[in-house]
């Protein structure tokens, strides 16, 4: 990631799945989102990851245009064979992946241990 | 339960077309909020629709331009958070926004902000062009 800015998230290889964790509570900001969009898609097209696994425990608040980031990653990897699953996901963090019915195309589960199983 | 000794919130404010002072706005709204400790779930709905009306007014209102402000009023009541925002931009038809959650649509990364504000509010209404909007949330009884 840039060495000029702080990390937006951390990630762990777990066999072939990377773990990514997001360090901030809020993703509200275009700024953060934007880098956030950078980090993730890093680990995508430079570091060739292919399964990622998205753990949003940490996170309290994300607005519409995180979403549209978690689209096009989510299209980057089906078009490159890879997966993206998010896990983690707070009770009202959820109304907003169920309100906008991206529950139906993301894949959603409880935890990071269900999803290292769902790949 | 409201409490109906905590007096009404009133306040009106014209900022900048840019993320620094959105933030201040959030905060200041945040803050006046706190006092009417209105259900944790409310609070969520109130900051999120306040976040996407807030960016929209910045961002496609008035395109980030320093020199175009945005004017928010906002009423805050023991039982109703209200708030009206005007931008300087040149409008929009919300009919006309596609519906995101239309499977031709789910791929598209547009019109989620709108769709939230408009399920987590009360009551959401457009004004003149559409630059001017205003939006409330009644306070869930607990």
């Amino acid at each position: 990631m840039s060495t000029t800015r702080r990390p937006r998230i951390t990630f762990e290889d777990i066999g072939d799945v990377t773990v990514v964790k997001f360090t901030d509570k809020k993703i509200l900001e275009e700024q953060a989102i934007q880098h956030i969009g950078d980090d993730l898609f890093k680990l995508v097209d430079e570091l060739g990851r292919k399964k990622l696994l998205l753990d949003f425990s940490t996170v309290e608040f994300l607005s519409s245009a995180a979403l549209g980031k978690l689209i096009r990653l989510h299209q980057r990897l089906a078009t490159g064979g890879g997966k993206l699953i998010l896990c983690g996901i707070s009770k009202t963090i959820m109304e907003i992946f169920e309100l906008t019915k991206l529950d139906k195309m993301l894949k959603i589960v409880k935890d990071e241990q269900t999803g290292l199983n769902a790949f | 339960m409201p409490d109906p000794e905590v007096p009404d919130a009133v306040a009106e404010v014209c900022f900048a077309s840019d993320w620094p002072a959105v933030r201040r706005v959030q905060r200041e709204i945040e803050q006046a909020l706190a006092p009417f400790a209105f259900p944790d779930r409310d609070q969520f709905y109130i900051k999120i629709a306040l976040e996407e009306a807030l960016v929209n007014a910045v961002k496609h209102g008035n395109r980030l331009d320093p020199a175009k402000c945005v004017r928010l009023r906002y009423v805050i009541t023991p039982d109703r958070f209200e708030a009206h925002i005007a931008d300087e931009g040149g409008g929009f038809d919300p009919a006309s926004v596609p519906d995101p959650c239309s499977p031709e649509n789910l791929e598209r990364p547009c019109g989620r902000g709108l769709l939230l504000i408009r399920k987590f509010m009360t009551t959401v209404e457009y004004h003149g062009r559409g630059n001017h909007m205003t939006m409330a949330k009644v306070r869930t009884a607990s």
